[in-house]
């Protein structure tokens, strides 16, 4: 801003940066440069938009039920979002029960929305998701209440990709406050055992940890034990955001000044009380933002799943198209869950800016 | 160090005091804490392992890598050094380590540039540029990068025509569902161009040294970028005259149903690399925006006072200015795209992780395969980030 005012300044008189006039100027065509890269864009958007309200509004056949039809009309299938919609939301979830993970998605999604709005950060927060996660378990294993019984292998699409992504947060997060907390000890040992579990767990890809989960961890149970491949995913999910976690909240507790612990210190608290009253309140309002981040990385990493067959909504988007009716059209069906996964991070991110903005207006002048 | 500022402090109360064995005593509980984690590791360690060898023996599968010697028996699709299935299992392993360093290095540096482009153009007083670039960011940050690699893989081989109506946009460039073919050099002239270039590299960066030490010296600015080029130019020519002339391209063409000759990028490896380059670009961007942010303003205003175009101000100011903010997280982000090579495995690239999981399914060697993976990662990832430390370390302001 200012360096714009500051060089339209020093090389013309004022009136040429007023007026909408002006603004286009000064805005687009203040250099030759300038003026080029403006010309580029608009050509860009000139040939990209008409091109893209094309394919997706106005070549589409939107009666079309099938692929054929798709075919003949050409443009983005809509069909395949009308037909196939069910599949990719919720799996192989059998047809007739498919509200139940439609009810467990909104009761998953009310709860976070909740837990994202200031005036409900309260105790009772604690009860209400405790409520909530039993409820979505009922809904989707069902064998209570007279709902059937659906094993945890058919579940799939939206629902998983969101049980995923709550639970790893859930768990990983007071798992990676100790962490954080240990990492920063001066135990040497415990500060030891800390460090090598983030840095090991940050150094490698989060698909090896998926393969040991899957191929490893059998062969860690003793005999006749086994654990299913659901909660394997979950447990590698869990053991590898806590890692990161464990970063946030120490940049978090890195900040705080030492006045802080020194001043708990001469009130006579112990270890845990300065932790929990003093330190990791402030630490943790710092890291908010970032956490949120993290958040949004694990929201979608739980698509890596799909490399250890676990059918998440990124695995039933490709199965809705691997009939050979449907073949040719994944980049719809991928355009399709793009557009979901977007909303879900768009908003997240969103959330976190205003988050940020709120927590710091102490620090604003 | 700084770790030691919230622990509570034994030392203040009391570690040169005779030692009383009560709880009380910070000292004596903090022992008591790391011997009982310890130990409780350590059984943890001890229950896997004993767990782990009861069901090996149970399956009958020896341990150890002697059967990286064996042979493997299966193709890989690409490889920068010469295998067959006749070849050992370490050998492929070792085509598979290669092809993700290929890809990690061919992408680090594209993102780099891709990326720094996106990051200033956010920043660009143009409001149509910056709205641009600021979506483009957006709609990639949020959107998963194995999503992506999939779309990009499905545009080529589902979008893109057969090898029979390939779409060629200059003469022997081949686009089709096969993937890239580009035109190729044979023959002994390409090993003295390569010289010619390993020697022009080499001349610019002594030319760069010295131009600095001239500048530093005598104020006398040197046509550095220019040299350069004509260097980078010169040498591999010079060298190509020099061998002879000596080499066909070798140009592809059509042989039945596919392409014979000239060079290829497969679909697979166009696809990693086509989604790590965009998907790490984005947040390469956000890395130098943030990093040219944290310039002082009165950096920009005192070099607009002394009449610098904008560009300049750029070039000469704020981007040395930069590059040191900004050292740590790109470091981040390059060990980021390295760890997401690994998916190359969703989609048929033949990774380390692809050519290894292959391998355990072969052998049943589950711990060794998933050990190679992990060492290979740590290996690679502890070299970037001492590398860009040193790096950072030379880079750093100088103060007294």
């Amino acid at each position: 801003m200012t360096q714009a005012q500051l060089s339209s300044v020093g090389r013309a008189p004022p009136g040429r940066s007023a007026g909408a006039l002006g603004w286009l100027r000064s805005q687009l065509f203040s250099s030759p440069l300038n003026a080029l890269l403006t010309v580029l864009v608009v050509w860009v958007l000139l040939m990209a938009l008409p091109a893209l309200v094309d394919y997706f509004f106005i070549k589409p056949d939107f009666a079309a039920t099938t692929a054929a039809g798709c075919r003949e009309a050409g443009g983005y299938c809509w069909a395949l979002v009308r037909e196939k919609h069910r599949l990719i939301l919720f799996g192989l979830y059998p047809y007739d029960e498919q509200w139940r993970p439609l009810l467990a998605s909104v009761i998953l999604l009310g709860i976070i929305v909740c837990s994202a709005m200031r005036r409900f950060w309260r105790p009772a927060l604690g009860l209400a998701w405790v409520v909530a996660l039993v409820a979505v378990g009922v809904l989707m294993w069902g064998g209570v209440f007279g709902l059937s019984y659906v094993e945890d292998a058919r579940w799939g699409g939206l629902p998983l990709t969101l049980i995923l992504a709550t639970f790893g947060i859930g768990i990983a997060f007071p798992f990676g406050v100790l962490l954080a907390l240990g990492r920063r000890s001066n135990m040497p040992a415990v500060r030891a055992v800390c460090i090598i579990y983030i840095e090991l767990i940050r150094g490698v890809p989060l698909i090896s940890l998926l393969f040991m989960s899957s191929v490893m961890l059998p062969l860690f149970l003793p005999e006749g034990f086994s654990i299913d491949k659901l909660l394997r995913a979950q447990i590698a999910l869990i053991l590898f955001t806590a890692a990161y976690i464990a970063e946030v909240v120490r940049g978090g507790l890195q900040a705080i000044p030492r006045g802080q612990v020194e001043g708990a210190d001469s009130l006579g608290l112990s270890y845990w009380q300065q932790m929990r009253l003093v330190v990791l309140p402030q630490a943790l309002r710092i890291s908010i933002p970032t956490l949120v981040s993290t958040f949004i990385s694990l929201f979608k990493d739980t698509s890596l799943v799909v490399i250890i067959g676990i059918f998440d909504l990124m695995q039933a988007a490709r199965a809705a198209v691997l009939d050979s009716a449907w073949q040719g059209f994944s980049i719809d069906s991928y355009i399709f869950i793009a557009v979901i996964y977007f909303v879900f991070c768009f908003s997240m991110s969103r959330y976190s800016l205003a988050l940020e903005r709120r927590l710091n207006q102490g620090q604003q002048r | 160090m700084a770790g030691q500022d919230l622990a509570p402090s034994p030392r203040a109360t009391g570690a040169r005091r005779a030692r009383r064995w009560s709880w009380n005593d910070p000292t004596t509980r903090a022992i008591i804490y790391q011997v009982g984690l310890l130990l409780l590791v350590g059984l943890l360690i001890w229950y896997l392992a004993h767990n782990t060898l009861r069901n090996l023996a149970a399956r009958n599968i020896t341990t150890g890598f002697d059967f990286l010697q064996q042979r493997a028996g299966f193709s890989i699709g690409e490889s920068a050094i010469e295998y067959s299935p006749t070849d050992s299992y370490g050998r492929a392993v070792l085509v598979g380590l290669l092809n993700t360093l290929m890809v990690s290095v061919v992408g680090i540096v594209a993102a780099t540039v891709l990326g720094t482009l996106l990051g200033i153009g956010r920043l660009a007083r143009n409001s149509l540029v910056s709205g641009l670039c600021g979506i483009y960011i957006e709609v990639m940050r949020n959107i998963p990068l194995l999503l992506q690699l999939y779309f990009w893989y499905a545009l080529v081989t589902e979008v893109m025509p057969s090898a029979r109506k390939a779409f060629s946009p200059l003469p022997s460039v081949f686009i089709s569902n096969r993937g890239l073919r580009l035109p190729w050099l044979q023959g002994n002239a390409i090993e003295w161009m390569l010289g010619g270039l390993a020697l022009a590299i080499a001349a610019c960066l002594l030319l760069s040294h010295w131009s600095r030490r001239r500048q530093e010296a005598s104020g006398r600015s040197f046509a550095l970028l220019p040299a350069c080029v004509a260097l980078l130019l010169a040498l591999p020519a010079l060298g190509w005259w020099i061998s002879g002339a000596g080499f066909v391209v070798d140009r592809p063409v059509l042989k039945g149903f596919n392409f014979q000759g000239g060079f290829t990028v497969t679909p697979e490896m166009f696809a990693l690399l086509a989604g790590l380059v965009t998907y790490t670009a984005a947040y390469i961007a956000e890395v130098v925006r943030s990093g040219i942010q944290a310039v002082n303003k009165g950096q920009w205003e005192a070099a607009a006072s002394i009449g610098l175009s904008r560009a300049r101000v750029l070039r000469f100011v704020i981007l040395p200015q930069t590059m040191r903010v900004v050292i740590p997280p790109m470091t981040s982000q390059y060990l980021n795209l390295v760890k997401n090579s690994s998916l190359a495995v969703a989609i048929g690239y033949p990774d380390i992780v692809a050519v290894t999981n292959t391998i355990l399914n072969q052998t049943g060697q589950a711990i060794e395969g998933i050990a190679i993976i992990m060492a290979a990662y740590l290996v690679v990832s502890l070299s970037i980030s001492l590398f860009m430390n040193w790096y950072n370390k030379r880079m750093a302001l100088v103060e007294r």
